[in-house]
């Protein structure tokens, strides 16, 4: 495995950006998970389908297209899905979660057009479906890096705003805090995000990497700061052990990606229930 | 001369065609603690609203710090506190001191992190409401009464000249509202902070306020609570809406 890394720029390529996505998949996630809207990763990432789809077929159609990476066009599809978002719960305000399947079904329907318009599935269309340890290339890495400066930075820059607003939307309105503008960025980096993990994981399993381990990381984090910390280790150590397995067993690295977050989840949780019935059993010893 | 904190003129209010504020006057000074008392649907949480600026009136102004609430941009100058059940989801993984230290958010202003500094000014308030030993602690391992203690830290981590309130107590045990209401009638007292205080109880926290506002659509009465106290029970049950009997504190407790 590791002479193939140092020779294949390939896997260099899938390992580098599995690396990055890792670390900016489960950073963005907690917020994601904590204000309750883990299906907006969901819809996004299928109106990046649509973008994909669509650029497949157009590069069938004109010439100019082919020369266009797909990727561009998923990540442009997820961010105007992310405004469409913002402006539909702006339009139902007692009904802002209708937005999510509308704009859900919308990049399944699209997507759905693209792909009968291109005949069928092509290998193209199932790599970034599920991910694929060969397909990234340098310009893919680059993306990936140019995303995660940006998504870093963000949270660096606006931690504090971030975590008013999901701890307490309405304090952090009275408050004077510019919600908005932290609302519409943090929907823009969100579609980033899940552009950037689409090569690697794949578009249909892009939003587990988000919240599978910050679901583990919030059963045994005390601060916001903990399960920053903890949702991240989970998180790359599932794309490090997904991608070594799906090398070996030459499958889709998204499954085993997802697979792996899981399996850490049910161990999280295990170890969490054997740690708590031990305090029980210990106080019911001091009572005796 | 006292410093107007709040000052409402003429506003009305309607939700679709129903009327749920209409000809409120009201001015809020420096140092004075408000109870706004009123039967449920009265409308204070939609005035609460339009002095917070989450509702427009239909009519009227509504003047902060003696600016047009438009105008007003030193939203740190009034800490809020909510009915707890509707603003915080209790599985949140947050300590007590973050929670505390996200009041200072709007003052550190945009791109600025917070420091050690803004961590102590954090445990300063949670001294202030007898909270610093929890602040290790998960928001959502405490009582109702001891995270309303937290969001009062909050609130008072910025260093408001005003606390506006809405039902803090609601889901808190009588035991608990007693002693939560003599902080901040020490709150008052002590550091000069004035507060508005939204509820339906009608005896023990007017006991504890300078004035009192009855609403129910309008204001039926506002001024110093002897002026209250000394209206009869007939009279609240009145603009109420049904019969009222206020307990006093050696009665034990509040009713309706």
């Amino acid at each position: 495995m590791i002479s193939a890394l140092l020779s294949y720029e390939f896997l260099q390529n899938a390992f580098l950006a599995g690396i990055i996505i890792g670390l900016i998949a489960p950073l963005l996630g907690l917020f994601i998970v904590v204000r309750r809207l883990a299906l907006i990763a969901d819809a996004l990432s299928h109106v990046a389908l649509a973008g994909i789809a669509g650029s497949l077929y157009l590069s069938q159609q004109v010439l100019l297209f082919s020369a266009l990476n797909p990727v561009y066009f998923g990540i442009g599809a997820a961010v105007g899905g992310s405004l469409l978002i913002e402006k539909l719960r702006s339009v139902y305000k007692h009904y802002e979660e209708l937005a999510i399947p509308v704009i859900l079904s919308g990049g399944i329907g699209l997507g759905a057009i693209f792909i009968s318009l291109s005949q069928g599935f092509s290998a193209d269309l199932i790599g970034y479906l599920f991910g694929s340890v060969s397909a990234v290339s340098r310009q893919d890495l680059l993306v990936v890096v140019v995303i995660a400066i940006i998504v870093t930075l963000f949270i660096y820059l606006f931690y504090k705003e971030l975590f008013v607003l999901s701890f307490d939307a309405e304090y952090s309105k009275v408050s004077g805090v510019n919600s908005r503008f932290i609302q519409l960025s943090f929907m823009v980096v969100t579609a980033l995000v899940i552009g950037a993990s689409m090569r690697i994981v794949g578009i249909l399993l892009v939003s587990s990497l988000m919240t599978v381990p910050v679901a583990a990381a919030m059963q045994i984090a005390k601060s916001f700061k903990q399960a920053m910390i903890y949702s991240v280790v989970l998180g790359e150590l599932a794309v490090i052990i997904g991608l070594v397995s799906a090398f070996y067993l030459d499958i889709a690295p998204g499954g085993t990606i997802v697979m792996t977050s899981i399996f850490l989840l049910l161990i999280v949780i295990g170890w969490k229930k054997i740690r708590g019935e031990k305090k029980v059993l210990l106080k019911k010893g001091e009572a005796a | 001369m006292n410093k107007t904190l709040i000052e409402l003129e003429d506003i009305h209010f309607r939700y679709e065609q129903r009327i749920v504020l209409e000809n409120i006057h009201l001015k809020v000074q420096e140092g004075e603690f408000w109870a706004l008392i009123g039967p449920n649907g009265s409308g204070k949480s939609t005035l609460i609203n339009i002095i917070l600026g989450l509702l427009k009136p239909n009519h009227g102004t509504v003047k902060l710090f003696g600016e047009d609430i438009e105008h007003f941009h030193k939203r740190e100058l009034i800490g809020y506190v909510s009915q707890k059940s509707n603003s915080f989801n209790s599985g949140f993984p947050a300590t007590v001191l973050e929670v505390v230290r996200s009041g200072l958010t709007r003052k550190k202003g945009l791109l600025k992190r917070f420091t050690k500094a803004d961590e102590q000014i954090a445990m300063d308030a949670l001294k202030t409401v007898k909270m610093d030993a929890f602040s290790g602690k998960n928001i959502g391992e405490l009582s109702g009464g001891q995270q309303q203690r937290v969001f009062i830290a909050r609130a008072l981590a910025g260093k408001p000249k005003l606390l506006v309130m809405d039902e803090p107590t609601v889901g808190i045990d009588q035991q608990n509202v007693a002693s939560f209401y003599t902080m901040l009638n020490e709150l008052n007292r002590e550091y000069g902070i004035a507060i508005l205080l939204v509820t339906h109880e009608i005896d023990l926290v007017t006991e504890l306020a300078s004035h009192v506002a009855c609403l129910n659509r309008s204001i039926h009465f506002h001024g110093v609570q002897a002026d209250y106290e000394r209206m009869g029970d007939e009279a609240i049950s009145k603009w109420y809406g049904h019969p009222v009997r206020r307990l006093h504190q050696s009665e034990g407790g509040t009713s309706e």
